[in-house]
């Protein structure tokens, strides 16, 4: 029911929405749950486990009833709190967990199975047979409870990730917060304030007091208009802080466009923040916990605070005649301010026996309790149990207040501990739980307005003095209520009926006193045998209460049953906002080379290196299938020249007088004797003796090396590098930096690359100027560049380099000058076929748990000196014959398909995972030997060349028999590179 | 003889101005890395202020000015961008050819701060982040060196392969910003 004059909604601006179908009217500034009440309607939600009825049970955030869904297809978001959700033109929201509808809700059979249903149900009930969990229960359970649930579509509206510092992060405008912030940013403090709701103000909104003779929102309006013309402040509403980190770093979620249907275009729904504050202040306020009392989750029962809040903040009456039930004296507020509306409160019921008259023109019930409630889909009547006998009360609404929790939560993100007050029956932040983070106002127990106004100051003042900054001058703490919280604990009234303390998972005081009575008696177990505190309001409204039973069952005191972690998120994350902006493209970068575009435009499928895209085949047109262009481009590099970007693999270019020492100690094999203008073949090796990635590296000059590691270790072997000069070898006067993306590169291989080369050379070269393993400087259409003479193929080979800009304008010029001699541009797959016919490894063959050794290169580790990896490559274990060694394989007989990752088995032996003999690594179609071919360790591998064993492939489902060979399987006298 | 038609690292990507900001892809000119080796820092900050005019950078700092500026560019590392380095440099520092490794931009403009700040996890705001000052941080996924060269721009450098992602990721976080209005 709307107020006339209440309320700081714009009666001026309605807004349309619809909800379970149906069209309502609210105004500008109401949420979902204020708009519903002013219309009457109570019922929002059906429970988790019993879908039991529900109505709104707060105002804030902590709501665990009234979720709702809201869009349709890839912008549907399930959970949202109603109580949160601003109604905007076009929004459309449905009740979850309710089937067919809202009001009929077929699952609600399980409010009648109550007694089998109790905590452990599920434990004790689906125990057999055993496989029928996983395959029947477990989904059925499933569906019959839960939450809403997302459209399984890709999210539609972009999210994002920012970053923001400064020197006090002030979390919280209620009346504590905006002091802080009013107190730091006049100082001229560097100051973020950050609220969650859509108005700033906190309770100030929701309560009928004054500030310095202005109504509290009024006050509020003034402090942030204040604020707001510093341009040392900013301010930031619809923005939650959700966690506290290392360092002063705390997490926030900004609700950008959440309460819009849809942002705006290139606009994002929400923002996920990370902020860095040198100091804090957490202002976060207090939550109202409820009592538990039989049947006290009916529509319209709901908590006093929130009651006031609809009625001041929204000018929404949720009821017509409503009756207020507390422990405190702050409960009394609600029945003042009701009548003061002109709402018809029908009883004010105390349960404490001595009170001041609390000036209300109800009936007030001192020593009373709630004991129940009947109205199935709304509350009708309210049991009370007073000392003059037993009442019935009719009434729409109930407002209870057990007492108010400070939000503690985000003081506990680092493993702090709140610390029991008996005064208020509350927990406080522990100080210094959060490094830098004072906890001020409602939040630290302090409850009324000038005790909040005057902390948020004092407060401030302190990081002002810690910052070097001078407090403001004359600024005095202006002057509100100071009323004394006055409380007597009541937690749960006794009764035979179930009496709820958690709404959202349905847990009941009984469920709590039958974990205790299972021995479930630490809190933590009991959390999790009851799943109280679990789901979206993390046992914001029912943790304390559930403590309480259980430490009043097991006998202990509060403080020392303790309570359980409150982890982040404060409230909840959409993964789409933690993932923000790492969908697509935004997932990791691209690295893309010179030759990429070309490489696209002729069709070529490009495949991922790490980073990298580099292309695996270039089709043809007649070409139907990937062998087929493999096949032809390894001909291309066996018969005439092929043509390949390999600007991918690492360069880095070490200078200095330590350089070829350096080298020395990460390579197995001696640099420091390589010649000005060559280039060697290198092996590294891990410090645990196994081998870590293996190149070649080039002297350009005396002390000038240029060092090539394969794409995959391009990165790893940099770290690598630096470990070894920072930490290793600090006396080594040596620098290198990457070139990896200075420099284009392009293999040119096959008998034909030299006639290639020396047509776009301007010295041409000959196997006397540039013989094998030669590299040098060189110009090229005007361009200089680099010329090293490698092979991967086993081919006469080069590799050309020019400066990165000239990449793609060379690379069509070597593929037009190879087509022109009968070959052409080759990919990955290709390179794959020639270098395993070669027998050359890649890191499919030292991936990590091979040594020098397995892979046949023993001998390359130099017995002249020391390198990393050396002593440990020594190990009995590791130089044992008996184990798995690189070998060749080929297929005996008709050719069969070989794979890698297959097991090889002796031919005699039955086939088990013991008596494996090792695997394959890597294996092709060979179109130049014209069959399969692998590389695979082999236990015994090079002693036994000649033996057929078998090659067992169980995923693919192949099998073969193939004979061991040497892993070299192409040209093995190595002829064909140095001609 | 054919001639190699050079191509700039963002060519087909920039420019971009949406809202108050603007990406504009620029011409450092020859970029060398510079390294001093062990004991050579005076002699090569000496060295370098000789031939081009201004001191080695100290950490997180830039000096010089367009056209000639020298970037703190890591650990014992500058990166000299503009005029090709002297040769006489090499007597105190390992140099580098840089010069086609990195896409260059500058983004400028009222909301260039707002835009960064979705992108890089530094505090770049003037008073933290003053002309002048440089950093090797992160944009997005991307190791970048940021420098400010003014009140409201910004230089940007980042792996030449990854000047696509570099303009994909600006565009998102310019949209952002300016659907904020």
């Amino acid at each position: 029911m709307r107020i006339d004059g209440k309320g700081l909604v714009d009666r001026s601006k309605p807004i349309r929405f619809q909800f379970e179908g149906i069209g309502h009217t609210g105004f500008e500034g109401d949420t979902l749950a204020s708009a519903l009440l002013a219309k009457g309607v109570r019922l929002m939600g059906r429970s988790f486990k019993y879908h039991r009825p529900r109505g709104v049970l707060s105002a804030g955030s902590e709501e665990p009833n009234a979720l709702v869904t809201i869009g349709r297809g890839a912008v549907q978001e399930p959970n949202v709190r109603a109580t949160m959700l601003e109604i905007h033109d076009g929004l459309d929201a449905r009740a979850q967990n309710a089937w067919p509808s809202l009001k009929l809700d077929a699952m609600a059979v399980n409010d009648l199975a109550w007694p089998f249903l109790g905590a452990g149900f599920y434990y004790k009930t689906f125990m057999w047979p055993r496989g029928f969990w996983e395959r029947l229960y477990e989904p059925v359970i499933r569906r019959a409870a839960g939450l809403g649930a997302l459209s399984g579509a890709h999210a539609a509206d972009r999210h994002e990730k920012a970053y923001a510092f400064c020197d006090l992060l002030v979390i919280g405008s209620g009346p504590a917060g905006l002091m802080a912030a009013l107190t730091a940013g006049r100082a001229g403090a560097d100051v973020l304030l950050v609220e969650e709701d859509s108005r700033f103000g906190g309770r100030l909104n929701a309560e009928t007091f004054q500030v310095e003779g202005l109504a509290g929102s009024d006050w509020a309006a003034q402090a942030i208009a204040e604020l707001c013309g510093m341009p040392n402040v900013r301010l930031m509403h619809r923005t939650a802080v959700v966690g506290a980190y290392d360092h002063g770093t705390y997490a926030a979620v900004e609700r950008v466009n959440a309460h819009r249907a849809r942002p705006p275009e290139g606009g994002v729904r929400e923002t996920f923040w990370r902020i860095v504050a040198k100091h804090a202040i957490l202002a976060a306020g207090a939550i109202e916990r409820p009592v538990a009392f039989e049947n006290n989750d009916r529509p319209g029962i709901m908590t006093a605070g929130a009651v006031r809040a609809y009625l001041n903040r929204w000018g929404a009456s949720p009821g017509r005649r409503v009756a207020v039930f507390g422990n405190c004296d702050d409960a009394h507020r609600t029945a003042r301010d009701l009548e003061a509306a002109g709402v018809e409160v029908a009883a004010l019921i105390d349960s404490r026996e001595d009170i001041a008259h609390p000036g209300v023109d109800c009936r007030v019930y001192s020593g009373a309790v709630v004991t129940g409630s009947t109205g199935r889909l709304g509350l009708k009547r309210i049991s009370v149990q007073a000392a003059d006998g037993r009442k019935e009360i009719e009434v729409d609404c109930l407002a209870m207040s057990g007492g108010w929790n400070p939000t503690v939560h985000v003081t506990c993100h680092m493993n702090g501990r709140p610390t029991w007050r008996e005064d208020i029956a509350s927990f406080v932040p522990t100080p210094g739980s959060i490094p830098g983070l004072v906890a001020v106002g409602a939040c630290a127990g302090e409850f009324s307005t000038q005790a909040c106004l005057t902390a948020g100051a004092v407060a401030a003042k302190e990081v002002l003095k810690d910052l070097g900054l001078k407090p403001p001058r004359g600024a005095l703490v202006p002057e509100a209520e100071d009323t004394p919280y006055r409380i007597a604990p009541l937690w749960a009234v006794p009764g035979k009926g179930r009496a709820w303390l958690d709404f959202q998972n349905d847990v009941t005081v009984k469920d709590v006193r039958q974990a205790a009575v299972e021995n479930f008696r630490s809190v933590e177990h009991m959390k999790r045998y009851t799943t109280q505190g679990m789901a979206t309001d993390q046992g914001k409204n029912s943790n304390v209460g559930a403590l309480a039973v259980l430490a009043d069952v097991t006998g202990r005191g509060i403080p020392e049953t303790g309570i359980t972690t409150f982890r982040p998120p404060f409230s909840p994350v959409s993964v789409a906002t933690f993932g923000a902006g790492a969908q697509g493209m935004g997932f990791a970068p691209q690295r893309l080379t010179t030759s990429h575009a070309e490489s696209v435009v002729r069709g070529a499928p490009m495949i991922e290196a790490g980073l990298w895209y580099r292309p695996s085949y270039f089709p043809q047109d007649s070409e139907t299938h990937w062998r087929q262009s493999c096949d032809r481009e390894v001909g291309y590099v066996r018969n005439a020249v092929g043509v390949c970007d390999v600007s991918t693999l690492g360069k880095i270019d070490l200078q200095g007088p330590g350089a070829a020492e350096l080298l020395d100690f990460v390579y197995t094999n001696g640099f420091s004797t390589l010649k000005v203008g060559r280039v060697r073949y290198g092996l590294m090796l891990r410090e645990d003796g196994f081998v870590m990635d293996d190149g070649t590296t080039a002297r350009l000059g005396p002390e000038h090396f240029v060092m090539t590691t394969t794409t995959a270790a391009a990165g790893q072997v940099m770290r690598h590098l630096e470990f070894v000069h920072q930490v290793l070898c600090p006396h080594l006067d040596v620098r290198f930096t990457s070139v990896t993306e200075q420099w284009a590169q392009f293999a040119v291989a096959g008998p034909k690359s030299r006639a290639l080369l020396n047509a776009v050379l301007e010295q041409p070269i000959d196997n006397d100027s540039w013989p094998f393993m030669a590299c040098g400087e060189i110009m090229l259409c005007d361009v200089r560049g680099r010329l090293f003479r490698i092979s991967f193929s086993g081919e006469h080979a080069y590799e050309v380099a020019v400066p990165a800009r000239f990449g793609e304008s060379l690379f069509k010029l070597l593929v037009a000058r190879a087509e022109a001699l009968g070959g052409g541009a080759y990919g990955m797959e290709a390179l794959n076929v020639l270098r395993l016919e070669k027998g050359h490894i890649t890191h499919a063959e030292i991936h990590g748990r091979t040594t020098a050794f397995d892979i046949g290169f023993a001998r390359m580790v130099s017995g002249k000196k020391d390198c990393i990896g050396k002593t440990m490559a020594a190990r009995e274990g590791l130089v044992d014959p008996g184990r798995e060694r690189l070998v060749g394989l080929k297929s005996v007989g008709e050719d069969a398909t070989l794979s890698a990752g297959a097991h090889l088995f002796d031919t005699s032996v039955a086939m088990t995972p013991e008596t494996s003999l090792g695997y394959t690594t890597s294996a092709a179609f060979s179109p130049t030997l014209g069959h399969h071919i692998a590389l695979g360790f082999l236990q015994h591998g090079p002693d036994r060349l000649g033996e057929v064993i078998r090659c067992v492939d169980h995923m693919r489902g192949l099998e073969a028999e193939v004979e061991i060979c040497d892993p070299v399987f192409f040209d093995p006298e190595g002829g064909r590179a140095r001609g | 003889m054919v001639e190699l038609i050079a191509k700039s690292p963002c060519a087909g990507l920039l420019p971009l101005a949406i809202g108050d900001v603007q990406v504009v892809e620029v011409d450092l000119g020859v970029l060398t890395s510079i390294a001093p080796y062990a004991g050579q820092g005076g002699a090569t900050s000496d060295a370098l202020r000789a031939a081009h005019g201004m001191r080695f950078p100290k950490l997180n700092r830039a000096t010089g000015k367009d056209g000639a500026r020298a970037i703190w560019f890591g650990r014992d590392m500058a990166l000299l961008a503009g005029p090709p380095c002297d040769a006489s440099m090499a007597e105190h520092a390992a140099l580098t050819d840089q010069s086609d490794a990195w896409a260059s931009v500058v983004v400028s403009g009222a909301a260039a701060e707002d835009v960064l700040a979705r992108l890089v996890p530094i505090d770049l705001r003037q008073a933290h982040f003053a002309t002048g000052h440089a950093a090797r941080t992160l944009v997005k996924h991307m190791a970048a060196s940021i420098t400010r060269t003014g009140p409201e721009s910004f230089l940007i450098l980042v792996f030449r392969s990854m000047a696509r992602t570099l303009a994909h990721d600006l565009k998102e976080a310019m949209e952002a910003v300016a659907a904020r209005g």
